[in-house]
């Protein structure tokens, strides 16, 4: 490999990385206020990139085609979708086992995966053929010297940290963000500050199903075509992602993705290795574990009592 | 200020408890004291809405506030300190106390209040950087007050203050309960196992056992009962 490709598959990386770091601030928002994992949030990431094909053609009836305007109204309608999807799967399926073991709404949240992924297979909902994802954004390609850009592989790392940026912003300078915190240090002593509890939790869903939905329809924009099984392997890595930077850290969920997302991209890079990303990928997370349980950034939490 | 009646709270097929009446006057400080497991904390939880009673009332200021979520519960004034604390442990001081503060929308009372409490307990200013997980259960303590008083209770529920604390702690911070008391004319409703000190602070005592009240009236008279200097007072 020499520099130029080096270069090359850094930035494949980092685009790939940072898809998945959208994905795992999700699961870790959601493990942080609600201590368990969503396991339904890799099929959110399939419904965002499904309501992007469906509104896609309708939006540029009305806009034109492959207008700049048009991306964004297809991005923010679908973030919008799918945050009301997060908030009716917190609502229907977690909010009544608020009170019960974390093991039965862990195995719930295994249930509504199942369910809205078999139930988007069947042939009267999205069927299970693979379907080509529309064009939203113009491409371009761009010439940097030697190295030659698809106008996406910039595209997908600004969304990505804009998006950061903005997440950031609303979990540390908001008052939601810091009722977020409150919450998941302490339900019971954050409602007796004032906080409405269910409304933040819901809020957290709509927020992490939000930014799923662009995850999904970035991921899709590069990927061969969108299925009802789609979001496994992203939402996999994405959740090794979190665990990897540290379940329930925000930064962390990002250094995971974008960690997972470059070792990736280079392994698939070097020949003989390129089928070994999923074991290089658990590899790292194995290596975590046993070394650092907490992951990168978390910190292993002492109460007092 | 508030009235409670025959208040029944359930935890599954458990009886926590069955029928407690009490009232809390405006400007007082009550107690309710009782053995472990008497139903203390329920009562305040109850009150809170941190959990939701079977029936009874619960009237503040005239309104029923019973079943109402907790939220709703502070935004009225009628605020919590809870048992073992519960500070936020990885925020500072200073953010603790600002998580008290998350209804009022008047910054300068908050800037107020917050030199107050640091007027209040100045040991919670020297260590205004600190993670509050770092701090003495005493110092926790005042910060957990402190906290309470952000959300600018006109009725402070404190639930055992003195538990698990250094002795000449649990002086101050009594002594600084009785201050809030007197300076704010803040009303509270005191919850103690430690009974001798309670009724020492107090105007009206409620005694509680096995979920309903055995016991009321004013300390002095609770002092000299000799059911309540045996069980409670060791005498």
């Amino acid at each position: 490999m020499d520099f130029q490709q080096i270069i090359q598959q850094l930035i494949n990386g980092l685009g790939l990385g940072s898809i998945y770091a959208l994905i795992a601030l999700g699961y870790t928002m959601v493990y942080g206020v609600l201590r368990f994992i969503n396991f339904a949030h890799s099929d959110v990431l399939m419904l965002g990139a499904f309501s992007a094909f469906y509104l896609a053609p309708l939006v540029q009836k009305m806009v034109g085609p492959e207008s700049i305007m048009g991306g964004i109204l297809v991005f923010v309608l679908s973030a919008a979708i799918c945050a009301c999807i997060g908030m009716l799967i917190e609502f229907l399926a977690y909010r009544p086992l608020r009170k019960r073991p974390k093991l039965t709404v862990l195995i719930t949240a295994i249930g509504v995966s199942l369910f809205i992924e078999y139930t988007g297979q069947h042939a009267a909902v999205f069927g299970s053929a693979t379907r080509a994802f529309p064009k939203i954004l113009p491409e371009h390609q761009i010439h940097l010297g030697k190295l030659m850009l698809n106008s996406n592989d910039i595209i997908v790392p600004t969304v990505t940290i804009v998006l950061l940026a903005a997440m950031w912003f609303i979990v540390q300078k908001t008052r939601i963000g810091t009722a977020m915190r409150a919450v998941s240090f302490n339900q019971q002593a954050a409602s007796l500050m004032g906080v409405p509890v269910n409304r933040i939790i819901s809020f957290t869903f709509g927020l992490g199903s939000a930014l799923a939905a662009i995850a999904g329809i970035l991921y899709s924009i590069k990927a061969p075509g969108i299925e009802p099984l789609m979001g496994v392997q992203p939402g996999l890595r994405a959740f090794i992602a979190a665990v990897v930077g540290g379940i329930g850290n925000l930064p962390g969920a990002v250094l995971g993705g974008l960690l997972i997302g470059v070792v990736e991209t280079f392994a698939g890079g070097i020949p003989g290795l390129s089928n070994y990303r999923d074991a290089i990928a658990f590899g790292i997370l194995i290596l975590i574990l046993l070394f650092k349980p907490a992951g990168l950034l978390g910190r292993a939490t002492i109460e007092k009592v | 200020m508030l009235e409670v009646e025959n208040l029944h709270v359930s935890y599954g097929s458990i009886r926590a408890l069955h029928g407690v009446s009490l009232k809390v006057p405006a400007g007082s400080i009550v107690t309710l004291i009782g053995a472990n497991g008497a139903g203390k904390s329920t009562t305040l939880r109850a009150l809170s809405g941190l959990i939701k009673p079977a029936s009874g009332s619960i009237r503040y200021d005239g309104q029923e506030i019973k079943g109402l979520p907790a939220h709703a519960i502070v935004s009225k004034g009628l605020c919590h300190v809870p048992e073992g604390r519960m500070v936020f442990a990885n925020l500072t001081v200073r953010e603790n106390l600002a998580m008290g503060a998350y209804l009022q929308r008047d910054k300068t009372w908050v800037a107020k209040q917050t030199d107050y409490v640091f007027q209040l307990f100045p040991r919670l200013l020297e260590r205004e950087k600190q993670a509050a997980g770092t701090l003495s259960g005493g110092e926790q303590q005042m910060l957990a007050i402190g906290r309470a008083l952000l959300s600018r209770p006109r009725l402070l529920m404190l639930d055992e203050p003195s538990l698990g604390i250094a002795p000449l702690l649990v002086k101050t911070i009594f002594e600084r309960i009785v201050e809030i008391n007197r300076e704010q004319g803040l009303t509270i409703l005191l919850v103690e196992q430690n009974a001798n000190l309670a009724l020492a602070v107090s105007t009206h005592g409620y005694v509680l056992e096995t979920g309903s009240i055995l016991l009321e009236g004013a300390c002095a008279d609770l002092k000299a009962n000799p059911r309540v200097q045996e069980a409670y007072l060791g005498a």
